[in-house]
């Protein structure tokens, strides 16, 4: 079995104007692709093929840096899509939002440190939200890392990941990183962030 | 003294059509000016207010060493380029070198190219002399510079997605198989 390249629940231009269609296109048939296509290579004739992508990261210590940066690829990515709606953007609801405010005191408050995470995050990677046994904490991991890597500083299960790779934003953004930021929480879908915490 | 920026000995469309107009301008004006402002507002009051960018890059640490480092890699990431000087490769101690370490100038392409095209993330490869005399290639990650490790830069290629995205996307090969066109090689002969 090997992995596949899921498909987008809504158009390439559905996340316009803070996405726009041509990046959405490339991230997704290019970088999205090669990041499958290269983790399948990276696997094939391994014990690594019969494993879930959770299982594999789980204990990515142990496997070759090619899985690790093709691993993570492949499910940041998966997860970057899902959480993304043309009808996001708002504030989160119920045990969602009643765990962010026990936890970071206010949904702006979280808003701040997550968007510092993110625009702090010096060269690739992505910033996170993570749910930690109870707890919600915002980290971030350099290049394709994330929460569910043992080698992860702040380990857990990702509620929230945000691409702050270049290729993510740079074709609208170019430097100005803090404005995609901005404009990602107009496109957060909090059903399916929700549905990630419970 | 505070930081300054560089200006470049080239025009912004001087590279074209290998790096774009547009790239050079975020890449000089945007990308390596906030670098040089960060590095000023990070050194006030502490002991790298008057260092130099070596002294930086050999013990600063965090967001003072990225920023310094930075600086360092992009003037000298532009300072490499030159229109229409491409091939010129004469009779050099770096020639001599080139053949005696990679058997030829085609090779040693190759080989920077090859690193450049498997560094993961942001980062810079370089051509490096080492305190023997000998030519060697590394990959450095994120900001990270060869002079902390006690070896000198000859040729650096920048393989942040920022250097090329605007013009070549995700086609990190394209970038690199067209970034050889513009080399002055004689300012690499003058680093060796």
């Amino acid at each position: 079995m090997s992995f596949e390249l899921p498909k987008l629940n809504y158009a390439y231009d559905a996340l316009e104007p803070n996405i726009d269609a041509k990046t959405m296109e490339i991230h997704h048939t290019k970088h999205h692709a090669a990041y499958t296509n290269n983790l399948n290579n990276a696997i094939k004739d391994s014990a690594l093929v019969n494993k879930s992508i959770e299982e594999i990261l789980t204990n990515i210590s142990k496997h070759p840096i090619a899985v690790r940066n093709n691993g993570g690829g492949f499910y940041n990515h998966n997860l970057f899509w899902e959480i993304m709606s043309p009808n996001g953007g708002g504030q989160p609801k119920g045990d969602l939002l009643n765990a962010i405010n026990r936890d970071f005191s206010s949904f702006d408050k979280f808003k701040e440190l997550f968007n510092n995470a993110a625009a702090t995050r010096f060269g690739s990677g992505w910033a996170w939200l993570v749910k930690q046994g109870d707890k919600l904490i915002v980290s971030s991991t350099p290049n394709q890392d994330n929460p569910l890597m043992d080698v992860a500083e702040v380990k857990g299960t990702p509620i929230i990941g945000l691409d702050v790779w270049e290729h993510a934003y740079y074709l609208k953004y170019q430097n100005r990183r803090p404005e995609y930021i901005e404009a990602f929480w107009n496109v957060i879908d909090w059903d399916v962030v929700s549905k990630r915490f419970a | 003294m505070p930081f300054e920026l560089p200006k470049l000995n080239y025009a912004y469309e001087a590279l074209e059509p290998v790096i774009s107009k547009k790239t050079l301008e975020f890449h000089h004006d945007k990308h390596h000016a906030a670098y040089v402002n960060n590095l000023n507002n990070l050194v006030k009051g502490t002991k790298f207010e008057n260092a130099t960018l070596e002294s930086i890059i050999k013990e600063a640490e965090g967001g003072i060493f990225n920023n310094g480092a930075q600086v360092w890699n992009h003037t000298f990431y532009f300072e490499q380029f030159g229109k229409d000087k491409f091939d010129l490769l004469k009779d050099s101690p770096f020639s001599d070198a080139v053949y005696r370490d990679f058997g030829s100038l085609d090779i040693l392409k190759d080989k920077i190219t090859t690193a450049a095209k498997t560094l993961f993330g942001s980062g810079w490869v370089w051509l490096v002399k080492k305190a023997d005399g000998k030519l060697d290639i590394i990959q450095t990650s994120n900001a990270a510079n060869p002079l902390r490790d006690g070896l000198k830069p000859i040729l650096t290629c920048d393989v942040w997605e920022h250097a090329y995205y605007i013009d070549y996307q995700n086609r990190r090969p394209d970038y690199l198989e067209n970034f050889w066109k513009i080399i002055d090689w004689e300012i690499i002969c003058e680093r060796y």
